[in-house]
């Protein structure tokens, strides 16, 4: 009975305003695809974090009859110079920290620089011994890095310890700067979203102060005068949230995995169970910023 | 009932207090006049009733709630047990009679059983029983204030608050509406009403408080719309003035400078 009455004054309401209504729902459906869009980078730099710390590694590479640079001086690194680094690595300080270790000699790594830039003009200049022998390190914490860094580049033959992740981190701050940049546009935007439910529903109370004063006198509670016009924000926002749940699910499905994914197979990229996840996030956010935001415009009319 | 002691309230803009240390207490079944003129202090007076607003001093009792300890979520509760009638009569206009009556049932959570009850009974009680399905503005002006009262009293409120509810209406209408209140007030119920019409206290004969600026200068058992009797409480600050009907005509200019 009450709960029919409560929802045929919202749909009066909803009715009665019906174009701020719409733009309340366009404003939240833009803004929260926006948060939408943020979730979804993060969720992208988390991947991709995770991705290269498994395969990105430690490359310890060794010294040439060309190579000048670090501790070699044109000449070889010596079987035994080798056996030292290997024997570092097997120290316990360092054991602890490293998951694998691979050695490739001259031949294995020309074999690796081949199949990946075989193709490309002056390979063919490039001989086997050209290439550094290189000790490739996987670790337990990519974050350990520098620790067998610092311990092995003083070691004679060895010319170079290359953290190979710092090669991604200016994709990682791009992304992170769409993200933030897409942060900042959502805030923005849902702040504009909170003053419009908020006036929408002031509009809303204003055309029905008749009623409102009469429930007020005959002594209606606080609770059941409010709850139409928070319901009312709330349903709108709630249309918004879900068109921007739709449009996210569709950005994923159709641009992420129909496109970005087709176009670089084997490229690590956000899948359809991440898209899912940001779709509660927005209905919550969504209904959470209309119920308070027009809890606060209505509370104007309830003081007594 | 109703009891004010030494009850004052001032406005913000107005250094003069709309009700000046009045104390006063009106029983149960009680047909009281709240007469003055207008800017004396009678509808502060009723709206301090229905704690729409709060006192600056001094304290109300309301059937036997002190209105300065009521919290803010209990006021509607409290409400439940006034009905208010206006001189504008205050009405849905989109809202036929029977919904205007029924409305104040919903929104307080009676059953649709019980309104189908009461809202025909308390329309038959008004002499309303043939339109119940007209919209207001298809009814005179006497009509609208009997859906008025009828709405007041659908959820048998223990005090009627009227606030000149017959000021829109001519005498003879009038004559009918102070029937219908004379009726509502033989059932038991307290009727408080403010009025500016002197015929229908002379005629009513019942007690009349006349406020002047705030303060009570005349409380009589069974008196008319002008004083002829000694006032209860003293004059106070209006000693200096000439004569009573004076101060009645400086209080009316008051208002309206």
């Amino acid at each position: 009975m009450r709960f029919g009455l409560i929802m045929s004054e919202v749909g009066n309401g909803l009715r009665r305003n019906f174009s701020m209504v719409i733009s309340v729902i366009l404003v939240t459906f833009i803004s929260l695809t926006f948060v939408g869009a943020a979730i979804l980078l993060q969720f992208q730099i988390g991947q991709m974090k995770g991705y290269w710390n498994d395969r990105a590694q430690v490359a310890v590479y060794l010294c040439t009859d060309n190579s000048s640079t670090g501790n070699c001086k044109l000449t070889e690194a010596t079987a035994d110079q080798k056996d030292l680094v290997k024997e570092q690595l097997a120290s316990p300080a360092l054991a602890d920290l490293i998951k694998s270790v691979t050695f490739q000699n001259h031949k294995q790594v020309y074999a690796q620089y081949k199949a990946s830039f075989g193709d490309t003009t002056g390979s063919d200049f490039i001989t086997p011994s050209d290439l550094p022998e290189t000790f490739s390190i996987s670790l337990k914490d990519p974050q350990q890095a520098p620790v067998i860094s610092e311990s092995l580049s003083s070691l004679a033959g060895v010319e170079q310890v290359v953290d190979q992740r710092k090669y991604l981190d200016p994709i990682f701050s791009a992304l992170n700067a769409a993200s933030l940049t897409a942060v900042g546009i959502a805030v923005l935007m849902l702040v504009a979203a909170v003053l419009l439910i908020a006036t929408t529903i002031r509009l809303s109370a204003f055309s029905r102060r008749r009623e409102l004063g009469i429930m007020r006198l005959v002594g209606a509670s606080n609770r059941f005068i409010q709850t139409p016009f928070i319901l009312e924000g709330v349903i709108a926002a709630l249309i918004g949230s879900v068109l921007a749940s739709v449009a996210v699910v569709v950005i994923v499905k159709f641009f992420v995995r129909g496109y970005l994914a087709e176009q670089s197979q084997g490229f690590p990229f956000i899948g359809f169970g991440e898209g899912l996840i940001v779709v509660p996030i927005l209905l919550v956010v969504g209904a959470v910023l209309a119920a308070s935001s027009a809890s606060v415009a209505i509370g104007r009319y309830l003081k007594v | 009932m109703i009891r004010f002691d030494q009850v004052t309230k001032l406005y913000k803009s107005n250094a003069r207090p709309a009700l000046n240390a009045v104390s006063l207490e009106i029983l149960r079944g009680e047909f009281v006049f709240l007469v003055g003129a207008s800017g004396s202090g009678k509808s502060s007076f009723l709206r301090l009733v229905l704690k729409e607003e709060t006192p600056s001093r001094g304290q109300i009792h309301v059937l036997g709630q002190n209105l300065g300890q009521l919290s803010s979520r209990k006021v509607p509760y409290f409400r439940r047990n006034l009905g208010v009638v206006f001189q504008d009569f205050r009405l849905l206009p989109q809202k036929s009679v029977f919904d205007n009556v029924a409305f104040t049932l919903q929104v307080i959570g009676k059953s649709k059983g019980f309104i189908q009850e009461a809202v025909p009974d308390v329309l038959r009680m008004v002499g309303l029983a043939g339109k119940t399905n007209r919209l207001p503005h298809e009814l005179s002006g006497g009509e609208q204030q009997r859906v008025a009262i009828a709405r007041a009293i659908v959820n048998k409120p223990a005090i009627l608050l009227a606030d000149e509810p017959t000021g829109n209406l001519d005498p003879s209408t009038s004559a009918g509406i102070m029937t219908l209140l004379e009726r509502i007030s033989k059932g038991g119920t307290t009727v408080l009403m403010a009025t500016h019409d002197a015929g229908i206290v002379d005629q009513m004969q019942r007690r009349v408080i006349e406020l002047v600026a705030g303060q009570v200068v005349r409380d009589e058992r069974q008196g008319g719309y002008q004083t002829q009797a000694v006032p209860v409480q003293g004059f106070g600050g209006f000693g200096a003035q000439p004569g009573y009907g004076d101060i009645g005509i400086a209080g009316q200019s008051e208002a309206t400078r």
